[in-house]
């Protein structure tokens, strides 16, 4: 099964000369020629320039050239990244036509690594959403139970990895947009510490949390992309000019000894039964694996989902407002005035839950409302840092639920947008708090992949590639792949 | 009733940066519609603006200029509104932490002289340009202005005239020019004024409500502006009305300020601090080596004018007033050699008049400073005679020639050669002998009749002190 094999299998069997890139691509197009109607994973699908692209990575092997570490791996991006001269719609009708004439630092990176661009991937409209249902181009099913979402806002990347529909794929992560997709679709999905990766050609949705990060088939690979992806870029002067430390060393040095917080807060009120269950096991091989397990405490929890939700929309209601009609993406047909053509574009071009958050982030920012709301969030946002401070003072890393539930049923929520909201409770105090994390499959409960959540301190990625690491080697869960 | 003008001014200046203040692209002026910009400066989806140092540089170098703090730590902030001039849909500016504030400078006129408060000096980015003259009806948007570096300077409501308005204006754009933080190419709009404004009974303490000009770009306009909306203002209290606080537009070719928007209509701007940039931390080291590098200011140079080279103090204002115009001036004192105060004659005078007369500026003037120190020379020299360096000034100014090769072209080589003086002066004596009689008479207003009927005769190149001194000797021997 050549679409399940991992990027660093691929990898070496290309260097070995036992398989060609040409072959690798073609199996995961198939793949995706196969599966997509069923899935809905892709927004655009570049195949076939990935097929070319693999035939000159055999031909330059064959001449004995030195081959990019990356080379001819099948890669999918999701559709908020921009690609230059290849459609980037951000899931939205007000991009649907949207070509950019420049690439994102991250594609750029990846591209030079060698890797090959399949597709770009479906996602919520602006990365707004936990369900990828609020997709303004397609459905995406949950490869292990249609009627199921995939998870959101990168459900298409979850479900492409997921399936065998490519070989990593990128995700961003504004609130847990990659590890809740992840978890629900039992792939490894890592959002790094704010800063590791260039922003420069994300498409933003809330510039003081947004980072991509790699979904992949297991924690090796998960090292192996963060290798290709991280790093200072003058062009994002939010990236941080840290050292990118090889994330693929120390990967077997286990964890034994590593002190390992559990906070109360994250098992409480709303948790379904079977992923507690499967989250309490987890740590429980941890310790058998000489893990020191404390309970710990982050008490403000309960106030990162308000304060989320008024700075992500306060940023989103700027970060959106250039959609205007003027310069790219969809116009109204008929306005009588200016005024008229940016409401009516508007209008039409976004759907209901992104003008749901452009509205709440207006309003927050508005003139007697603002120390109320966005000011008062900030204020939470020192808060909840000085928690996980305070913890991670005692402890190297933190284990918790990714998700409360496993993967719902499409439709369940999309009427309630605070139910929705709810899903995203143990990943976004991560992002305001600007911390890495990452979500590792830890079993399944109804028949549905369950994610064990690793948060670390700023910048050590490492540990918790080492952590995740260990456990997914004592157990099976990372082998198991849907039926499709 | 006797009424106080109470006025504060918001400055736009463009900074003379090579590059714009979030991209690489050029700050040049004009250009093919749309040619000089970028993803960036286009704010494309998915683009990141990175601060250009130089603009920090720039606006910290203004900031010391008028005797601002510079704060150590400082922020953008996105300043959000739609229009098609504004492709992110907010402008990145400064809200609540700017780079310089509570500065002052001094501004002197017949009212003695005052100091003036500046609350701040910010950093800000352009916005494009709409162009409605398409003939069919549609607008375009030029985005090359887009994100070019501005700094705003606000003063304090200190200025009470239009006068004292137009010398703090001037003398900010002195010192912007002298500091090189800005060309102030007035006509190309780079330095703007915004103008606040209310009117209030002398003596009291309470200021009235206030109206805002935006958007006035010469001192012209300035004035006008100021003097119109002052009268609207005490016109509408004498009639019993009450002064709408909202923005009015000046149009200075009709001279007519109508209303735009009241403050009921006025925009609420959703400031934030731009979570795309970092904050902007200054060290110690950094703002003092901009403040040694801080060039000869305007009130100093004007100081040296008149210790060192004994120019009247109203003179030296003037001349300092414009860089260019003291670079022309100083260009000319060292090339001339001779008595500043020549040169300085010539410049209030002469070049003055012509520079009014043409609407141009100083760093127009359309022959180098060498030009008008040749000239000068000429005259010392006994060439020409003042009143045809006059005339050879002129032709320069419309030529741009040497004064050696108009003097010649023209015919106006000074006739200093006494037999040939003499000769012209006997034969206006026996065309004038009335004169002549007078003068031995006792008359001796005469004498000036016949040398203005010499010079006449010689159209001019008559050297004047030769032929005084001819006249007299025939005269009188």
């Amino acid at each position: 099964m050549l679409h399940y094999m991992t990027a660093h299998e691929l990898n070496a069997k290309i260097r070995e000369r036992e398989i060609s890139a040409g072959e690798i691509v073609r199996s995961v197009a198939d793949r995706i020629e196969k599966l997509e109607d069923r899935v809905g994973a892709y927004i655009t699908i570049t195949a076939d320039r990935a097929l070319e692209e693999a035939l000159r990575v055999d031909d330059a092997l064959a001449r004995g050239g030195k081959l990019p570490p990356l080379a001819g791996i099948p890669t999918a991006l999701k559709d908020n990244m921009c690609t230059e001269n290849i459609r980037t719609t951000c899931g939205s009708g007000i991009l649907h036509n949207f070509v950019p004439p420049y690439s994102a630092r991250v594609y750029e990176k990846l591209v030079q690594a060698g890797c090959v661009l399949v597709g770009k991937t479906n996602m919520d409209e602006f990365a707004m959403g936990s369900s990828t249902e609020n997709s303004s181009i397609k459905r995406t099913c949950n490869p292990w139970d249609s009627e199921r979402v995939p998870g959101g806002s990168s459900g298409g990347s979850a479900a492409a990895v997921a399936s065998g529909m490519a070989a990593f794929a990128l995700g961003s992560d504004t609130g847990g947009s990659v590890r809740q997709p992840a978890a629900l679709c039992g792939v490894v999905g890592m959002k790094p510490t704010y800063g590791r990766v260039s922003r420069y050609g994300l498409v933003a949705f809330a510039s003081s949390l947004d980072q991509i990060g790699p979904f992949t088939r297991d924690v090796r690979d998960c090292a192996l992309v963060l290798n290709h992806i991280c790093g200072y870029d003058r062009y994002d002067s939010t990236s941080a000019d840290v050292e990118v430390p090889d994330f693929m060393s120390g990967l077997e040095r286990g964890i034994k000894g590593m002190r390992v917080g559990i906070p109360s807060e994250y098992f409480g009120k709303g948790i379904e039964e079977g992923v507690r269950e499967r989250v309490t096991d987890a740590i429980g091989v941890l310790e058998g694996m000489g893990a020191v397990c404390d309970e710990v405490s982050l008490p403000h929890t309960d106030y990162a989902l308000s304060a989320y939700y008024i700075i992500s929309s306060a940023e989103a209601s700027s970060n959106l407002a250039r959609y205007d009609g003027i310069r790219y993406g969809y116009r109204a047909q008929d306005y009588s005035d200016l005024v008229d053509m940016f409401v009516k574009t508007r209008s039409e071009g976004f759907g209901e839950e992104v003008k749901r958050r452009i509205m709440l982030g207006t309003y927050a920012l508005s003139s007697g409302y603002y120390d109320a709301y966005y000011k008062k969030a900030q204020k939470i946002r020192t808060l909840i840092k000085a928690d996980f401070d305070r913890v991670f003072k005692d402890y190297d890393i933190i284990a918790c639920p990714t998700s409360p539930t496993v993967a719902f049923r499409a439709g369940e929520k999309t009427d309630d947008p605070l139910q929705m909201y709810l899903s995203d409770v143990y990943t976004i105090p991560v992002n305001i708090a600007g911390l890495p994390a990452l979500s590792v499959p830890c079993g399944f409960s109804q028949g549905l992949p369950v994610g064990l959540q690793f948060i670390g301190k700023p910048f050590a990625e490492h540990t918790l590639i080492r952590a995740a690491y260990a456990y997914e080697r004592s157990t099976e869960f990372h082998k198991m792949h849907p039926q499709v | 009733m006797k009424y106080e003008t109470v006025i504060g001014l918001e400055i736009h200046a463009e900074l003379a940066t090579d590059t714009k203040i979030f991209c690489s692209c050029t700050t040049q002026f004009g250009g093919d519609e749309n040619t000089h910009c970028c993803p960036i400066c286009l704010g494309l989806p998915g683009v990141l603006p990175v601060l250009n140092k130089r603009v920090v540089e720039y606006a910290v170098r203004a900031g010391l200029a008028t005797n601002c703090t510079i704060s150590g730590f400082s922020k953008l902030d996105r300043k959000n509104y739609f229009y098609p001039d504004l492709p992110k849909a907010y402008q990145i500016s400064q809200y609540d932490l700017p780079l310089c504030k509570e500065g002052y400078l001094e501004i002197k006129g017949g009212f003695g002289s005052k100091k003036i408060g500046i609350t701040r000096i910010h950093i800000e980015e352009d916005a494009g340009k709409l162009l409605h003259e398409t003939g069919d009806g549609t607008t375009l948007v030029d985005y090359n202005r887009c994100g070019v570096p501005l700094i705003e300077i606000v003063s304090e409501p200190d200025l009470r005239s239009a006068e004292e308005a137009r010398l703090y204006a001037e003398k900010i754009k002195a010192i912007l020019e002298y500091t090189q933080v800005s060309d102030c190419r007035m006509q190309e709009g780079s330095l703007r004024f915004d103008v606040n404004l209310s009117v209030r009974s002398k003596g009291s303490n309470k200021l009235g409500t206030r109206t805002e000009m935006k958007n006035l770009n010469s001192f012209r306009a300035l004035v006008n502006a100021i003097e119109n909306e002052t009268k609207r203002q005490i016109e509408v209290m004498e009639s019993g009305g009450r002064v709408v606080q909202e923005t009015r537009k000046w149009d200075d070719v009709t001279g007519v300020n109508i209303s735009l928007r009241s403050k009921e209509e006025a925009h609420d701007y959703r400031y934030f601090p731009e979570p795309d940039l970092v904050p902007v931390v200054l060290e110690e080291e950094f703002i003092d080596r901009i403040r040694k590098e801080l060039p000869e200011l305007p009130d100093i140079r004007t100081e040296r004018y008149i210790s060192e080279w004994g120019l009247p103090g109203y003179d030296a204002g003037v001349i300092t007033a414009s860089l260019p115009m003291a670079a022309f001036f100083e260009e000319c004192v060292k090339e001339y050699g001779g008595d500043p105060k020549t040169v300085s004659n010539w410049v209030m005078g002469e070049l003055m008049r012509m520079l009014n007369e043409k609407g141009i500026e100083a760093q127009q003037i359309p022959f180098p400073a060498g030009h008008l120190a040749g000239l000068l020379k000429l005259v010392d020299r006994g060439t020409v005679s003042s009143s045809a360096a006059k005339k050879v000034f002129t032709e320069m100014f419309e030529t741009g020639e040497e004064p050696g090769k108009l003097v010649d072209s023209l015919g106006l080589v000074q006739i200093s050669d006494e037999q040939a003086l003499t000769g012209i002066i006997k034969k206006v004596m026996e065309a004038n002998p009335q004169s002549v009689e007078d003068y031995r008479g006792g008359a001796t207003k005469a004498l000036a009749f016949l040398v203005g009927r010499t010079m006449r005769e010689t159209k001019g190149k008559a050297n004047p002190a030769l032929v005084n001194k001819i006249l007299k000797q025939l005269l009188e021997g």
